[in-house]
């Protein structure tokens, strides 16, 4: 059987969208070395490591391979783990797993992503089936844009209410000294005047690219509580990657990856009302719609009531249910790392170690993760063991 | 295979990957780099903890996990400690076949250091001696040596 | 460890070019067969695991392309970016994890690929890539160093190629069977010395899946179960100048952790075959000198004394090994089926009679940076 499992430190870059100083190692070694620095542990007591990015970001083949020098991985085990925007989310569940199977008591978990070094949209096209989609609909923008007009007409949502959503996410950053955005705040009326890219979708309510890593300890119930005072238990996780191909995502039927990954996350850490037992999340919010919508698919609210519930400040700091309080995905992107860094600012919130962005009393924390084909991956992490 | 099929010509589709990249060098690299443009040196780093000389000079030593800070500066002759001879040409490659590539243990040095070797394949073997020789046009990248040479069976 | 068994595996056959199947029909093939051969419906199968590379795929979120082939809709799913071997490593985690099942698939089309280029990938950007280097010449430079340590020979490693694709001959999977002698390794052409053209494993495509499972949902699939005994990987270091080529560490300690788990103290009398990653001849007795088969330097004389031959002490690569199919990505995974086969008596032609422990390996990385060791048995 599974044993219990905790986030014991996390540690990440300051982000920036270009760290010219160093290269991926580098800059991979900066997070490793602050998340050992968190939890106290030295290399030598980790057991095993979990890497991702996405290859055609810096083309580097066999990362976990090429990395080991910065990841802390020479002779010991090291794999990668690899699946798109959800990169994150999926390393930081495979390091769940590694420590639950009793194979491995302290696993690092490492994301990471230099932008920089390449044309995203170049690569990113690359990831629609070369046959049937790739010459026409490709790369992140025109699916996103086509579930947000969609979104609009079926229920009225305008884009105010997106850009409500951006500017709560640049507000949050103004805690975040690791974000990319950091003390850069913006109106809604910087983001209306912002440049349309494709309709709804303008410049600022979509997410930048950034250079960054992100590292973080899981720990097996024995060890953990030695290691951290307070340490994140894992509550749950759960995966859906729905779909192959973008023409079969329906985007009337809402976001069914996360409806579904959020359900059984939910039923198997004992959560009935979400709303009311969670007290932070770090969703993976690519662009502001997906602030009104997701946020129905998980259920914090009903179908098309996602503008209001926002509007009414229940996801603002000091909220109801505060949403990123890092800024999240609209302030720092750095793609592998992305999701990962949900879980570390997850775990962060329930450790009690968010300084500036802190929300009060954390009890249970939520990541989420975002990418491929509109697929979800789940983390639920609690003060409480599972 | 369906039956119809045998009777097709199999479709394909002719694609590549075309993305631009342009890699962060970092500060300990570019300090390598900058040497071999500009003073034609080759320069490692030593590891305090494990004494061990690197190069390329690493920002950190992959084994005691440490930040390293002291440059060594390094001969630029070695000897081969394994080498390959390659027959097939291909556009990746900087020499026309036959060429070699080697692993050098420089002088100074606790590590090999990948290049190539262009002539005298005759004379290759584990334990020649070779030097570095430098390009006349210099870039700051690793093809600023033009390759090594034998200087000694 | 808690038992977990291999319940369910299954491959295709592996060709130079399978033309008329994409990555998604591979898999397909792959999952249902070994659902089939589990005696499993998908309602059976709790998670999935999907293996594959953006490089070789030439796709970025290259899994994107086979997760409802993997029938992976509605399911808990991951990705491993690697060797297969690997990624089943990461489904044996899940199953130990409290997933009553798991099924692992892998795909590879090396011929939709440009093997130079995106091997040439895996080399670092700034120091390496330029100079050309990709897995044929740095793996030869890896042979140079061991050869000369040990004065291993030629001849030796022409041994190795003999014997595979003798073997492949009865395996109806394998890409390569042929009747071959050391003559003609030796006379074939040269791609980069030590290495020669029958010293090198083909370009193939393929897939393969297996499927683990705990104690109780094994008791309900069809086949015998194959127990999970040992299973352990490490890396070395990155550059090749920081490694000894001809001493391979990270596969010693993997070994090590994987017989200690298994509970093998005498490796050479207590495994009856082996299934080892060759991609060039001389990596087989390279990586039985790492499994501790026998001493460093030795492993040449293992195959001029007849140990590793079928019929012989230690059969090593019955199946006929990388040698005679190469499927990146899927080529460990099938060294753990053909383990699978073996331990069900069910290798056809090629069964080592009474085979009760079996070593399956993967690599990962550079002139095998990363070695995965499998310990698999049939009680």
């Amino acid at each position: 059987m599974a044993r219990r499992v905790a986030i014991v430190g996390t540690g990440q870059t300051y982000h920036k969208s270009h760290r010219l100083d160093v290269n991926g190692r580098e800059l991979i070694n900066e997070a490793v070395t602050r998340a050992l620095a968190d939890c106290e542990l030295s290399i030598a007591d980790i057991d095993a490591i979990i890497i991702g990015n996405m290859d055609h970001f810096e083309s580097i083949n066999y990362v976990d391979t090429w990395s080991v020098e910065g990841s802390g991985g020479y002779m010991k085990p090291i794999m990668k783990v690899t699946t798109g925007g959800t990169t994150g989310a999926s390393v930081a569940i495979a390091a769940y797993y590694h420590v639950a199977s009793g194979l491995f008591d302290k696993v690092l978990a490492i994301g990471w992503e230099k932008n920089s070094e390449s044309d995203t949209t170049a690569a990113i096209v690359t990831c629609s089936d070369p046959i049937w989609d790739r010459f026409s609909y490709s790369g992140a923008i025109p699916s996103l844009a086509t579930e947000a007009s969609a979104y609009m007409e079926q229920y009225g949502a305008t884009q105010e209410d997106a850009a409500r959503v951006a500017v709560r996410e640049r507000s949050h950053a103004l805690n975040n000294p690791y974000a990319q955005m950091y003390n850069r705040p913006i109106t809604i009326q910087d983001v209306m005047e912002s440049a349309m890219l494709a309709y709804p979708i303008k410049l600022l309510d979509v997410c930048p690219r950034t250079d960054g890593a992100c590292a973080v300890v899981f720990a097996a119930e024995r060890v953990a509580e030695k290691i951290a005072v307070n340490p994140a238990w894992v509550k749950s996780c759960s995966v859906r990657h729905t779909t192959t191909w973008f023409g079969d995502v329906d985007y009337d039927t809402g976001m069914l990856s996360l409806q579904r990954a959020s359900k059984e996350a939910f039923a198997n850490a004992g959560i009935k009302n979400p709303v009311e037992e969670i007290d932070v999340a770090e969703l993976y919010l690519p662009y502001s719609y997906a602030g009104l919508k997701w946020i129905e698919a998980i259920g914090f609210c009903g179908p098309g009531q996602g503008p209001k519930f926002i509007w009414d400040g229940n996801t603002d700091m000091g909220g109801k249910l505060p949403i990123n309080p890092s800024g999240g995905v609209m302030c720092t992107n750095c793609i592998g790392a992305t999701a990962l860094l949900r879980v570390a600012e997850a775990a962060i919130q329930v450790m009690g170690k968010g300084d500036a962005r802190q929300v009060p009393d954390v009890k249970t924390a939520m990541a989420t993760g975002f990418g491929g084909c509109w697929w979800s991956d789940v983390v639920i992490l609690s003060k409480e063991k599972p | 295979m369906s039956e119809w099929l045998q009777d097709v010509k199999d479709l394909t589709l002719k694609g590549q990957i075309k993305v631009p990249y342009t890699w962060s060098v970092g500060e300990v690299g570019s300090r390598f780099l900058v040497a071999l443009r500009d003073e034609k040196k080759i320069i490692g780093n030593r590891c305090n903890s494990c004494n061990t000389v690197y190069v390329p000079p690493r920002k950190n030593c992959g084994k005691c996990f440490k930040d390293i800070d002291e440059w060594a500066e390094l001969g630029s002759e070695g000897i081969v400690t394994a080498y390959t001879i390659v027959r097939y040409e291909y556009p990746l490659q900087p020499a026309k076949a036959p060429f070699a590539y080697a692993i050098i243990k420089l002088d100074g040095a606790d590590v090999g250091f990948v290049h190539i070797i262009k002539e005298d394949m005759d004379k290759l073997k584990i334990g020649v001696r070779v030097r570095a020789r430098f390009k006349e046009d210099r870039k700051g990248n690793i093809l600023d040596i033009d390759s090594f040479t034998i200087i000694k069976s | 460890m808690d038992k977990i068994a291999i319940v369910g595996a299954s491959q295709t056959k592996y060709v130079r070019r399978k033309k008329s199947e994409i990555f998604y029909d591979m898999v397909y093939e792959v999952t249902t067969k070994a659902m089939e051969d589990a005696g499993y419906t998908l309602e059976d199968i709790d998670s999935v695991i999907t293996i594959s590379n953006d490089f070789w795929d030439g796709r970025t979120i290259s899994c994107m392309a086979v997760q409802e082939a993997a029938g992976a809709h509605d399911k808990n799913v991951s990705t491993i970016e690697g060797d297969g071997a690997f990624g089943a490593f990461y489904g044996a985690m899940r199953v130990l994890s409290g997933f009553g099942t798991t099924l692992v698939v892998a795909h590879s089309k090396g011929s939709e690929g440009d093997l130079k280029v995106i091997t040439n990938a895996m080399f670092d950007p700034i120091y390496h890539r330029p100079l050309g280097l990709d897995a044929i010449s740095s793996s030869a430079l890896q042979a140079s160093v061991y050869m000369e340590r040990y004065g291993i020979t030629e001849q030796q490693c022409a041994l190795v190629s003999v014997k595979n694709h003798k073997n492949a001959k009865n395996n109806p999977y394998a890409q390569l069977p042929m009747d071959i002698t050391v003559d003609d390794v030796m006379r074939s052409k040269k791609i980069a010395d030590p290495i020669k053209l029958l010293d090198c494993s083909p370009i193939s495509d393929g897939a393969a899946a297996i499927i683990i499972a705990n104690e109780e949902r094994a008791k309900k699939a069809k086949t015998k179960p194959v127990w999970i005994k040992g299973i352990a990987h490490c890396s070395d270091a990155y550059f090749l100048g920081d490694r000894d080529l001809a001493d391979p560490v990270s596969l010693k300690d993997a070994s090590k952790k994987a017989y200690t788990m298994a509970e093998i103290k005498d490796p050479v009398s207590e495994i009856d075959v082996v299934e080892l990653y060759d991609a060039f001849s001389y990596m087989e007795p390279l990586w039985l000198e790492g499994m501790g088969i026998c001493d460093a330097g030795q492993g040449g004389q293992l195959i001029e004394k007849g140990i590793t031959v079928m019929g012989g002490k230690l059969p090593v690569n019955p199946s006929g090994g990388v040698l005679s199919a190469h499927p990146v990505l899927v080529a460990g995974l099938v060294r753990i089926i053909e383990a699978t086969l073996q331990l069900r008596g069910e290798g056809g032609a090629h069964q080592i009679k009474g085979a009760k422990t079996v070593l399956a390996h993967g690599i990962n990385g550079p002139c095998g940076q990363s070695h995965c060791v499998w310990i698999l048995g049939s009680e």
